[in-house]
C-alpha cells in the first residue's frame, strides 16, 4: 500500500493506523503534531481509530516558534 | 497626496509595475504595518516595508539587541548592542526611508495590552515575528477577535513555515494548531540554533504578504501553510481546511477573551522575540 507523507511516497507492508505511522516516521513529539489526511484533520483521539488507506495524502503539521528554541521530551 | 521627485525615483520600480502603479504605492504610503517582534523574522520584514515605503509602521519588542542575536536580526548593529531593539529598528528604518513613520511600543504583548496596540494606529496587517507560543497565541486570538489579517511566520534550524490568517477567508493558526504546548507538560524546549537567513526568507514572505494585502494583488497564504527546508530547497503550499470547531474563529468559538498561557520552561527570557 503507497501512502504520501508531507509530499513524499511511503509504501506501507501492512495496514496502519496513525498512532503507528507517527512511529514509523519517527515523529519527536507525537503529541504536539497536527495531523491530517487528504486535507481534512484529524483529532487527536482518532489517532488510534483511523487507519490508513491506499493513496492517503498524510500531512504532519509541527508547532514551530521564532529561532532558537525547540520543543523536546 | 502627490508624489516628490524623490519619491517618484525611490519608488520608480514600484510604480512601472502595473500592479502597482502610482495609485498602489499611494496605497502602500498610506499602510500601517505592526510588527510584533523585532528579531529574526521581524528585523527583514521591517526592512523590506520600510524600503517599499509602508508609510507607517509599528515595531513591538521589550529586548535589548544581544550580540547573539546579529548572526540574524539584520536591522540591528554591532553599535546597537544593549540598545532596546525597538530603538535600535527605528533608527535603521530612520535612516532607510524619510517617508515611514516608525511607532514603538517598548513592551511585550499580553492580553492586556495587545489589543490597545492593534488599535492604536488601527493598523491595516500584522506581523508575528515572536519566537514562543503564548505570544503566537495572542496574536492569533488578539487578530480574530478584532478582525484584523496577519501573517504567521516560524523558524527552526533549516526550517520555516508562514501561513496568513484573512478574517472570515480561511483557518486561523488555532484551527491548525489547537492549543499551545503546556508549560507543565513533560516537553519543554531547547537551544536548538537557526540559520541567520532562515527569518529572511520566511519574513521577507510575511512582507511580502502585508504588501500585497495593502495592494489588494495576488493570492494570499489564506488556507495554506507554507513551509520551506533549506537543507532540500523544498517550499512546499499545504492546504489548510478551516476548523468548524475551532474555539476562536468558528460559528461554535467558545472564547471571548485572550489569554495569557504560561511559556514552557526554557533557559530563556519570559517571552523573548526571534
Amino acid at each position: 500500500m503507497n501512502i504520501n507523507v508531507n509530499g513524499k511516497e511511503v509504501i506501507l507492508e501492512k495496514e496502519i493506523n496513525i498512532k503507528e505511522l507517527l512511529i514509523l516516521q519517527k515523529v519527536e513529539m507525537p503529541d504536539y503534531v497536527t495531523v491530517q489526511i487528504n486535507e481534512e484533520l484529524i483529532d487527536q483521539e482518532k489517532f488510534e481509530l483511523t487507519t490508513l488507506k491506499d493513496n492517503d495524502a498524510v500531512e504532519f503539521l509541527y508547532f514551530m516558534g521564532g529561532g532558537v528554541y525547540e520543543l523536546f521530551k | 497626496m502627490s508624489f516628490s521627485n524623490d519619491q517618484l525615483e525611490r519608488y520608480s520600480r514600484h510604480i512601472i509595475l502595473k500592479e502597482i502603479g502610482a495609485k498602489g504605492q499611494k496605497k502602500l504610503l498610506n499602510g500601517k504595518v505592526l510588527i510584533i517582534g523585532t528579531g529574526g523574522l521581524g528585523a527583514p520584514a521591517a526592512m523590506y516595508l520600510a524600503a517599499a515605503g509602508v508609510g507607517t509602521i509599528g515595531l513591538v519588542d521589550n529586548d535589548a539587541v544581544d550580540l547573539s542575536n546579529l548572526q540574524r536580526q539584520i536591522i540591528h548593529q554591532t553599535k546597537d548592542v544593549g540598545k532596546p531593539k525597538v530603538i535600535s529598528g527605528a533608527e535603521t528604518i530612520n535612516e532607510m526611508n524619510p517617508d515611514v513613520k516608525v511607532v514603538t511600543y517598548q513592551e511585550w504583548v499580553n492580553a492586556s495590552n495587545i489589543l490597545d496596540i492593534i488599535r492604536d494606529k488601527d493598523y491595516d496587517f500584522i506581523i508575528d515575528g515572536t519566537d514562543n507560543f503564548p505570544a503566537k497565541f495572542l496574536i492569533n486570538d488578539a487578530c480574530v477577535l478584532s478582525k484584523k489579517p496577519f501573517s504567521h511566520g516560524g523558524i527552526i534550524r533549516f526550517q520555516g513555515q508562514t501561513m496568513t490568517y484573512l478574517p472570515g477567508n480561511g483557518p486561523c493558526y488555532r484551527c491548525v494548531f489547537l492549543n499551545p504546548p503546556p508549560a507543565d507538560a513533560v516537553p519543554t524546549c531547547r537551544q536548538a540554533g537557526v540559520l541567520g537567513v532562515m527569518g529572511g526568507i520566511i519574513g521577507t514572505i510575511q512582507a511580502t504578504e502585508a504588501l500585497k494585502y495593502i495592494l489588494g494583488i495576488g493570492e494570499l497564504l489564506n488556507s495554506y501553510l507554507l513551509t520551506f527546508n533549506a537543507l532540500t530547497m523544498e517550499f512546499r503550499k499545504v492546504k489548510l481546511p478551516v476548523n468548524t470547531n475551532c474555539k476562536v474563529c468558528s460559528n461554535k468559538a467558545t472564547m471571548k477573551e485572550l489569554i495569557d498561557y504560561e511559556q514552557a520552561a526554557c533557559d530563556m527570557k519570559p517571552s523573548s522575540q526571534a
